[in-house]
């Protein structure tokens, strides 16, 4: 009888131990692997391949918490500017006919450079800097 | 001096454009003349005698023009006699209503001006006598305002300049020099409030407060050399320059023609001039500040419309500020917030525009996009809920670890009690 | 099969290294057994919380990125990215303040009991350099998230160090690392949190610790003046060193508990223009300090009241580290001994103060 306690509290003390070695080791070793996101701060992002987007034409990209809208002119310049309206802060649109970029809200106009050109936006776009890598399109911030 | 200054202008008269004008031509064409050979600034520093406002950085001097280039004259003499002659031209100060036309000898001719500036305007004299100031002046009247009013005489700087009069935080100032005199303007039966209205509205508030200078200051919407309240047809213009979405709304509706016909102010009926505010959404609806109800009433169209789109902006907004109470609370207790953030944009998006869809006055227009900026804000919001879940759910993991170190704990107890009890 | 392997290492090791020492320790080391045998064990808590602040701070390592535009981002990324990054983070943050906390209860349990007298005058010394080193800690780690209210109460902070007579401004700009709190301040707290205080933390503790081994426990008076066959001890291998293992997987869970029910808040990022939020409070067992000096004048005969406060700190501090070599004559008659009394005052002014800085 005596025996058995022992042997019940051994086990119990084996089962919690390892337990216990577990509900700490699991949390360490998740916390280890790196997440999908593997930096902190975005300072840039993929933005697909160059070949993909066609020309005269402009997709919306979120780098980090911020959207930016990358643009493929007629004469296939790439060029990547905050799609945050400087007036509200609307998303802007890239006009395939008259090559300007539109903020939908206010009808505020900005050209190819994010110069505010007309309507209600105070301050041009910020600029990101493009680059091309084996047809793979990098966003950077501009330091 | 100053007198005698009046009264040789007075003789002057005559040559007045005749010879001032070749003189000023000439002082352009041969370009700069060295201040410290021109005898009019030497000799009336010495006595000084320089005009109260002289300012050494005024632009005209600054492109090295003499005194003699407006006033006439022969700059190279010393003799005061020969200098302030009027053979040589000489007109001294030109008479109130003859400023527009002083100023345009050079200012309307683009031949002299676009040696300085070879984009500059030369049509500011000719607006100038479409403004009602300008045609106040051809009246007769001594009082109005004249280019030197708002310019000055001798300090003028380019509008560009923070310094000058017509720099557009100055503006407003310079304007209410003359319009925020209740003596002065008690003859036009005008009011002189302006500035005070206008400094707390939206516009005056960017500009004058937060020195935004892209916010519109008095010549923007009243324009400057040609300055005039625009009209019943042309306010919507004037605010649609800048507010080019509400304008192009506003414009296609029935309510645009109908205030046409009985001479109602598109804009200003309800956001008001001088004192525009941010408008909020309380301005539509039937609610007490509705501008609406001003006009309209139970039972007419117009009142259910402004019903039905003050309910479902209304409703956007409850749905967007329950959204981001959420956004914020996901982002307070550390959780991932970015995509929530991506769609709460969406949906702020879809608020604003669905706000200046008001301006089309058409209930299922604004309803269309209200539908969407509330999916929107649904969908934020569930997606905070989820973090927020998350953030609760860590519980149950934590209630499975602590049952095994319960275990442990107990059976540790007791193995220290027996060992207790052994060695007793 | 396990424990002959076992057993082998040892004689191994043994053999080679001597272990004699460990052992003989392990077997004769022994704990007085008393009514308030209770506070041995404040000691071991303390040093378990020191081991899970040095885990747990390796690992925010990892993500951790000092720099002003990439500290706050990086923690919040740990504790909205990394998996379990709250628990570690959190875990961190409330052990340091447990850790201060059992650190001041195992110190006035000392004090009171009057474990610093001779033979142990350098175990209290080691004692209180590491509880200062403690602080430091505190108040370097608390700036590393580089959130407003830490910016601000580092701001206070650093600006209290400078109203110190000659050394003052310079040890101020020497801890900004300027004339301002920006991120060159943090880039020097942060070397300071992982690499210098450690360094030094761990030779005190060692030292702390061999002074402990070597003399073993304190037994006080009324123990001590028990006939002989009265006295009763424990063993300190196995029956203390579980005990002590059962508390400290209590605190352990404690610690998860606190961290998932009452997580630290990251708050808003430091914006060094901004102006400073309301309740700007530094940690809380600053407060008593903080608290202390507002309540002070601004000027005390011709000297500036938080000069006098600060310099007042100081000195005090000075004369608790070397209380062991300061003697007080026992007073027969007087009911509370003076030593005890000035205990007494001292914990009575930090609880009402820091209750007071939380009330106000």
């Amino acid at each position: 009888m005596k025996l058995d306690r022992r042997k019940f509290l051994n086990t119990l003390l084996g089962v919690g131990g390892i337990g216990g070695i577990v509900a700490v080791l699991y949390p360490v070793f998740s916390f280890l692997i790196p997440p999908k996101s593997a930096e902190p701060k975005v300072n840039s992002v993929k933005a697909g391949l160059s070949s993909e987007l066609p020309t005269n034409s402009a997709k919306i990209i979120k780098f980090g918490r911020e959207p930016v809208i990358l643009i493929k002119t007629e004469d296939n310049q790439l060029k990547a500017l905050s799609a945050g309206c400087t007036h509200l802060d609307c998303i802007v649109q890239y006009k395939t006919d008259t090559k300007q970029i539109l903020c939908a809200c206010h009808n505020g106009i900005y050209d190819l450079n994010g110069r505010n050109v007309s309507g209600p936006p105070p301050r041009p776009l910020e600029q990101f800097d493009v680059k091309v890598i084996q047809d793979e399109i990098v966003i950077t911030k501009q330091g | 001096m100053k007198k005698i200054f009046i009264n040789l202008s007075i003789y002057a008269f005559p040559f007045f454009f005749l010879l001032s004008s070749v003189n000023a031509q000439k002082t352009a064409a041969t370009g700069n003349r060295n201040s410290e050979e021109d005898q009019c600034y030497k000799c009336h520093k010495e006595i000084e005698l320089l005009p109260a406002d002289f300012l050494e950085s005024d632009v005209h001097r600054h492109a090295a023009l003499s005194c003699s280039s407006c006033h006439g004259g022969d700059p190279s003499s010393d003799d005061q006699e020969i200098a302030m002659s009027p053979k040589k031209g000489y007109v001294g100060v030109p008479k109130r209503k003859d400023i527009p036309k002083f100023c345009g000898k050079c200012h309307s001719n683009i031949n002299i001006m676009r040696v300085y500036q070879p984009r500059i305007a030369t049509d500011q004299v000719e607006q100038y006598y479409t403004s009602a100031h300008g045609k106040k002046l051809l009246a007769g009247d001594q009082n109005v305002a004249e280019c030197a009013s708002c310019h000055s005489a001798h300090s003028i700087l380019p509008a560009k300049d923070p310094r000058s009069s017509v720099y557009a935080l100055n503006v407003p100032n310079t304007c209410n020099k003359c319009h925020g005199n209740l003596e002065f303007m008690k003859n036009y039966k005008i009011p002189t409030n302006q500035l005070e209205e206008y400094s707390k509205s939206v516009h005056g508030i960017a500009l004058l407060k937060n020195k935004d200078v892209s916010a519109p200051a008095c010549n923007d919407c009243h324009g400057n050399h040609g300055a005039t309240p625009p009209g019943v047809k042309s306010i919507s213009h004037v605010c649609g320059t800048c507010h080019v979405t509400n304008y192009e709304y506003f414009n296609a509706t029935k309510i645009s023609k109908i205030f046409e016909q009985k001479g109602i102010h598109g804009c200003e009926q309800c956001h008001g001039n001088h004192s525009v505010q941010k408008p909020n959404d309380e301005m539509i609806g039937i609610g007490k500040e509705s501008t609406c109800i001003e006009c309209h009433t139970t039972g007419d169209s117009g009142y259910a419309v402004s019903q039905k789109i003050y309910s479902s902006l209304i409703h956007l907004k409850n749905k967007f500020d329950e959204a981001n109470a959420k956004y914020l609370e996901v982002r307070q207790k550390g959780m991932n917030d970015i995509e929530i953030g991506f769609q709460l944009q969406d949906a702020k998006q879809a608020l604003i525009q669905s706000r200046t869809l008001v301006h089309t006055f058409d209930s299922s227009r604004v309803s269309e996009k209200t539908v969407k900026g509330v999916e929107f804000s649904e969908k934020a919001s569930a997606l905070a809920q989820i973090e927020i879940d998350e953030y609760y759910t860590r519980r149950n993991g934590f209630a499975l670890a602590t049952l095994i170190f319960l275990v442990f704990i107990v059976a540790l107890y007791f193995k220290i009690k027996d060992s207790e009890k052994k060695r007793s | 099969m396990i424990k002959n392997t076992g057993s082998k290492f040892i004689a191994w090791i043994d053999e080679r290294y001597d272990l004699s020492p460990i052992r003989n320790l392990l077997q004769h080391k022994k704990v007085p057994a008393h009514k308030h045998s209770l506070w041995y064990y404040m000691g071991g808590v303390t040093l378990f919380l020191f081991l899970v602040q040095l885990f747990t701070g390796i690992l925010l390592l990892l993500y951790y990125r000092p720099g002003e535009d990439s500290a706050y981002e990086s923690v919040r990324f740990i504790i909205t990215e990394v998996r379990f990054g709250w628990l570690i983070r959190n875990v961190h943050s409330w052990s340091a303040n447990l850790l201060v906390f059992f650190a001041f209860v195992h110190m006035f349990s000392v004090f009171f009991s009057k474990a610093y007298e001779k033979p142990r005058e350098l175990t209290w010394v080691t004692g209180f350099i590491i509880l200062v080193f403690t602080l430091a800690f505190g108040f370097s780690g608390y700036l590393l998230p580089w959130n407003e209210l830490a910016f601000f109460a580092t701001k206070v902070g650093t600006d209290i160090v400078g109203v110190v007579p000659i050394i003052g401004e310079p040890l101020k700009t020497f801890l900004r690392g300027g004339e301002d709190v920006t991120g060159a301040t943090l880039s020097r707290f942060f070397g300071i949190h992982v690499a210098i205080l450690p360094a030094i933390f761990t030779v005190f503790l060692g030292l702390h610790l061999l002074f402990i081994q070597q003399q073993g426990m304190h037994e006080p008076d009324h123990f001590k003046n028990l006939p002989e066959e009265k006295k009763k001890y424990i063993p300190f291998f196995p029956d203390f060193a579980l005990k002590d293992l059962l508390l400290w997987i209590v605190v352990f869970n404690l610690l998860i508990f606190l961290s998932l029910y009452f997580p630290w808040e990251l708050g808003n990022k430091a914006e060094a223009f901004a102006s400073a939020p309301a309740g700007i409070k530094p940690e809380w067992y600053f407060m008593f300090m903080f608290q202390s000096l507002k309540f002070l004048p601004a000027h005390i005969l011709f000297l500036e009241g938080e000069l006098v406060g600060v310099l007042f700190f100081g000195v005090a501090g000075f004369f608790w580290m070397i209380i062991p070599y300061i003697k007080i004559k026992n007073k027969p008659n007087w009911k509370i001994q003076p030593l005890t009394l000035i205990g007494i005052i001292v914990v009575a002014f930090i609880v009402i103060m820091t209750v007071v800085g939380y009330l106000i």
